[in-house]
């Protein structure tokens, strides 16, 4: 394997043999981002075992979701797809009374053509319950793409925003989503009002899309607050009921480099203006990220720079540990390019970026700091792959060796049995990583397993795998 | 379309690639959807495999919707052939790929010409079996595949060995304490000087399956998977097999009188005894025998108990629950809804009513109407447990990564009976000591009311950032509060904002 320090980021294909959670995943974070919310996950037994398997303990804790098993006189259409899923609705209204039911389409309905989309506004008028589609399925997307098909869905229903025919119920309609997001108290709510006129006079509406937990949620938004930017809304609300409106003077802004659907949903068919920021993971991309909110708004960056240096300060530790190692992204949630950006100003040297799908117009502003951060710290591009071919990185894995492979749990213990350091890349999308209060929680990831194993690395048993194996496998 | 949070068995490839992947060599595609290799993860983390799972996907995605697989499956199986060198790649259709309706047959029969391997689909309906139905109708598949195959080259060898000899059939990976099992009983028939000639499927080559003939019998010890395969091999081959799961003392003894049989019947003139190993192990090696005699099982009699799980370990149970503890078994059911005939004559006087069902909610209302004083049961009726505040011991899968213990824990055989012994015992204790707890009001700690450092507070937490504490899930809530107020202490802050708290996450690094 050459390792050859090109001046270019490089982008490849391969044959999407890899291994992913299947999209309907999402349903595990939004239902309970979304309070209001009830799931119904269209698919086979195949489904259902993937999520109960998958989300382990929630299963346990009443969820929110369900699935609509489809049985054989489904498939062959002896039964009326509309008649049963009235009833399941039914059902799901009179028992958990959600303010939404979210229909998650899944391969099956796609492949017998079920008219998910047709059916959904003739119930929702039948049921009086909104009925948002969403189609989440493995034939076309990969796991975080799920909440990309959720959200974008989920645009079509936000209230439209008219800020030149009637100013003032707008801005009031906007500090009363403020208020929920920023939690202002009752007594305050004279003086935020004033706030935020002003500060409405100064910029157009804001509304961030992607869905993180409330606490993340709220760290973001105060972050802009210092900046004097203010956070009309987020798309999706802790509520179904609280959803942002939108409208040709919102700008938009994406939290997450997965949302290119939702993204162009809310360009093309909501005209609202995209602003296309670096993500904010790790402080350099948050600061990047503000910077760029704070460009287009034409305010000036206050104290962002020291903001960020001091945050860089704090983790002192933890680069110490990573500096000079090399990290391999296997590719699985699309968060790697931002990840691997991260990790390269860390002082990490990056061999590969495995991602799932590339977005490079959604992605471009996060492609470029890429291109940017390898060349200030003077580290060779990394060859980015798309739809990667998890048996062909194995074998490349085999020559680099790697200090730690980002992958998923399948391929995790063999590779560990194999002396090489693993982390799971799941859990970056599960933990808190956005912001630059949570920027420790990265690297508090990433260096898990170099900091097990500093305390294993002298017992010398760190192949585990039996020889024959070993042999035949090189 | 059925409204469904939860299922016992899963769907039918699962089954089908448990079997495939605990075989040696052999390599599994899916014809599959992206996303729905999930079984790797499972393998890899339950089992805690270190070898990769050998199950790949030959991915159906929208170009395979629009215009069929085409050479893509082929090409797969090829390029494995080649990669891996398998003795036997296994395409498995999945749900999705089954009502694609391809001709999936048509792709093997090309693929094996061009490749060294042997090839087979899978011959599953996925609307049809489950889980452990696939698995017994692969492993019989595989079986069937390479005894023909033996046959029509003129290799078969039908003579027997020289000394008594078993298969044991139906161990399998992601089993239910398989692996303990497997050592059990392979300890067992060497007790009964009885060799072991192959175990099939886990850590079988398909290349020898065409000694399985040459053993005396063969021993199926789970209900679950395995007995099609010996029903082939007996209609065949003439082999004799047992299928009495030899769980619990009197099941036990039981199923090694079924081997003497076969054995004796084999033999031509020295016949073999075993009622005095029966009596040796039963009375001083295991301790389960004595220990229902104890004074502490004494206790246990007549306390009410429900059983659920598959059909091998819920009919077991409760079998040793009634006969050996003299426990009352109040309910006892299984979701094996394909073998429930066998089932009911299985459990018929042993327990008070029988429940067959694959709805969790049917046997959490069960349990709840019946307020037993210990479950056994799935990882689902454990959680059914901690919400009525009943002990549960679990027995059989579904299970979770604890049940796939890393100690000695065999549920067969002699030593099996020790380990369901305690199990059961345990179980019970912790619901009396719970309850004579709650009797004398609870145990004579005084509860450690605070770790904070500030017993008298000059903070005030104002009121968003007291909805943000709120927010922060009650097990960590503590820390964060501590480490916020130290934080607020040491830089000279009375009133607390949200600002502060994250300030103060950054600052400590919480």
């Amino acid at each position: 394997m050459s390792n050859k320090i090109s001046e270019t980021l490089t982008f490849e294909c391969e044959t999407g043999n890899y291994h992913t959670f299947c999209p309907i995943s999402c349903v595990a974070w939004l239902y309970q981002k979304i309070e209001d919310s009830f799931f119904l996950v269209v698919g086979t037994k195949t489904c259902g075992y993937f999520l109960q398997n998958a989300l382990g303990v929630m299963i346990f804790a009443e969820p929110r979701y369900a699935m609509a098993e489809l049985e054989e006189g489904d498939i062959s259409a002896q039964l009326n797809d509309y008649k049963e899923l009235k009833r399941l609705c039914l059902q799901i209204k009179k028992d958990r009374n959600p303010s939404v039911i979210i229909w998650i389409g899944t391969c099956t309905t796609e492949i017998i053509k079920m008219d998910l989309e047709g059916m959904a506004p003739k119930l929702e008028n039948e049921l009086g319950i909104p009925i948002v589609v969403a189609r989440a399925n493995g034939l076309d997307y990969a796991f975080t793409q799920g909440e990309d098909t959720v959200l974008a869905a989920m645009a079509h229903r936000c209230p439209e925003q008219n800020i030149l025919l009637d100013n003032k119920k707008v801005i009031q309609q906007d500090s009363a989503i403020q208020d929920f997001f920023s939690f202002l108290s009752l007594e305050k709510k004279e003086e935020t009002t004033n706030k935020s006129l002003i500060n409405l006079k100064k910029h157009a509406p804001l509304v961030l899309f992607g869905s993180l937990p409330s606490t993340v949620a709220s760290q973001l938004s105060s972050e802009l607050k210092r900046q004097s930017v203010q956070v009309s809304g987020w798309l999706p609300a802790q509520r179904y009921t609280d959803l942002p409106s939108l409208g040709d003077q919102v700008y938009v802004c994406g939290v997450n480099p997965f949302l290119s659907r939702t993204a162009t949903t809310l360009m093309r068919r909501r005209k609202c203006k995209l602003i296309g920021a670096p993500f904010p993971i790790g402080p350099d991309g948050t600061r990047a990220w503000i910077e760029k909110i704070c460009s287009v708004f034409n305010i000036k960056t206050k104290d962002l720079e020291q903001r960020e240096q001091q945050i860089w300060e704090n983790l002192k530790d933890y680069l110490d540990l990573v500096r000079g190692k090399s990290v391999f992204f296997m590719g699985d949630n699309l968060l790697e390019i931002s990840l691997a950006r991260f990790l390269i100003r860390c002082g990490m040297i990056v061999y590969e970026i495995g991602i799932p799908y590339l977005d490079k117009r959604y992605q471009a502003a996060e492609l470029l700091f890429l291109q940017n951060t390898c060349k200030s710290m003077g580290i060779p591009m990394p060859r980015i792959v798309e739809k990667p071919d998890n048996y062909n990185q194995i074998q490349r894995m085999r020559e680099l060796q790697p200090d730690l492979a980002i992958t998923g749990m399948a391929h995790a213990n063999p590779l560990e049995a194999r002396g090489i350091n693993t982390k799971w890349s799941v859990e970056f999308t599960f933990a808190q990583i956005h912001g630059f209060t949570n920027a420790r929680d990265v690297l508090e990831l990433v260096t898990r397993p170099l900091r097990r194993n500093n305390n294993l690395e002298n017992l010398g048993w760190n192949d585990l795998t039996k020889k024959e194996k070993q042999i035949k496998l090189n | 379309m059925k409204l469904a949070y939860w299922m016992y068995a899963g769907p039918a490839h699962i089954g089908t690639l448990r079997v495939a992947s605990s075989f040696k060599n052999v390599h599994a595609i899916m014809h599959a959807p992206l996303g729905d290799d999930y079984f790797n993860v499972m393998r890899s983390m339950l089992e805690r495999e270190r070898d990769f799972t050998p199950v790949t996907a030959s991915i159906v995605d929208r170009h395979v919707l629009a215009r069929g697989s085409q050479e893509k499956v082929v090409d797969n199986i090829t390029r494995k052939d080649k990669e891996e060198r398998p003795d036997l790649i296994v395409l498995t259709p999945t749900c999705t790929s089954s009502i694609l309706q391809e001709d999936l047959q048509n792709f093997v029969d090309r693929a094996s010409t061009t490749s060294n391997s042997d090839v087979i689909l899978a011959d599953v309906n996925h609307y049809r079996v489950n889980e452990l139905q696939a698995a017994d109708r692969t492993l019989e598949q595989v079986v069937r595949y390479y005894l023909e195959k033996a046959r029509r080259q003129g290799t078969l060898d039908q003579s027997l060995t020289k000394e008594p000899s078993a298969n044991i059939i139906g161990i399998f990976t992601l089993g239910f304490h398989n692996q303990h099992d497997c050592r059990e009983l392979k300890r067992l028939l060497q007790d009964l000087n009885i060799k072991v000639n192959k175990v099939i499927p886990e850590g079988g080559s398909v290349t020898d399956l065409q000694s399985l003939p040459k053993a005396w019998f063969n021993l199926v010890p789970y209900r679950e998977i395995g007995l099609m395969t010996a029903i082939y091999l007996e209609k065949n081959f003439g082999m004799p097999y047992v299928s009495i799961t030899p769980m619990g003392i009197v099941d036990t003894a039981e199923c090694i009188r079924q081997i003497q049989k076969h054995v004796n019947n084999l033999l031509p003139n020295k016949k073999v005894d075993y009622e005095p190993y029966i009596d040796q192990q039963t009375r001083f090696v295991s301790q389960a025998a004595w220990f229902s005699r104890s004074i502490d099982c004494q206790n246990l009699t007549g306390k009410k108990a429900v059983v659920f799980g598959d059909a091998t370990h819920a009919a077991s149970i409760t079998r040793i629950l009634a006969r050996e503890m003299g426990i009352r078994v109040s309910c006892t059911g299984t979701y094996c809804k394909h073998d429930t005939e066998w089932f009911k004559e299985q459990v018929q006087g042993f327990c008070d009513e029988i429940l067959i069902t694959d709805d969790h909610t049917e046997v959490g209302d069960m349990i709840a109407r019946i307020e037993p004083s210990a479950i056994f049961g799935t990882q689902m009726e454990r959680h059914i447990g901690k919400r009525l505040d009943i002990p549960c011991g679990v027995i059989s899968s579904p299970v979770h990564i604890q049940n796939f213990p890393l100690g000695y824990r065999p549920f067969l055989g002699y030593e099996g009976t020790n380990q369901i012994a305690d199990l059961i015992y345990n179980s019970f204790t912790l619901g009396m000591e719970d309850h004579l707890l709650e009797i004398f009001g609870g145990h004579d700690t005084k509860e450690v009311i605070t770790k904070s450092l500030s017993t008298d507070t000059d903070l005030t937490w104002n009121y968003e950032s007291q909805l943000e504490l709120n927010k922060i899930p009650g097990f960590v809530r503590g820390k964060i509060k501590r480490n916020t107020e130290k934080f607020a202490r040491q830089n000279n802050i009375t009133t607390i904002t949200v600002e502060i708290m994250y300030a103060a996450k950054e600052a400590l690094s919480a």
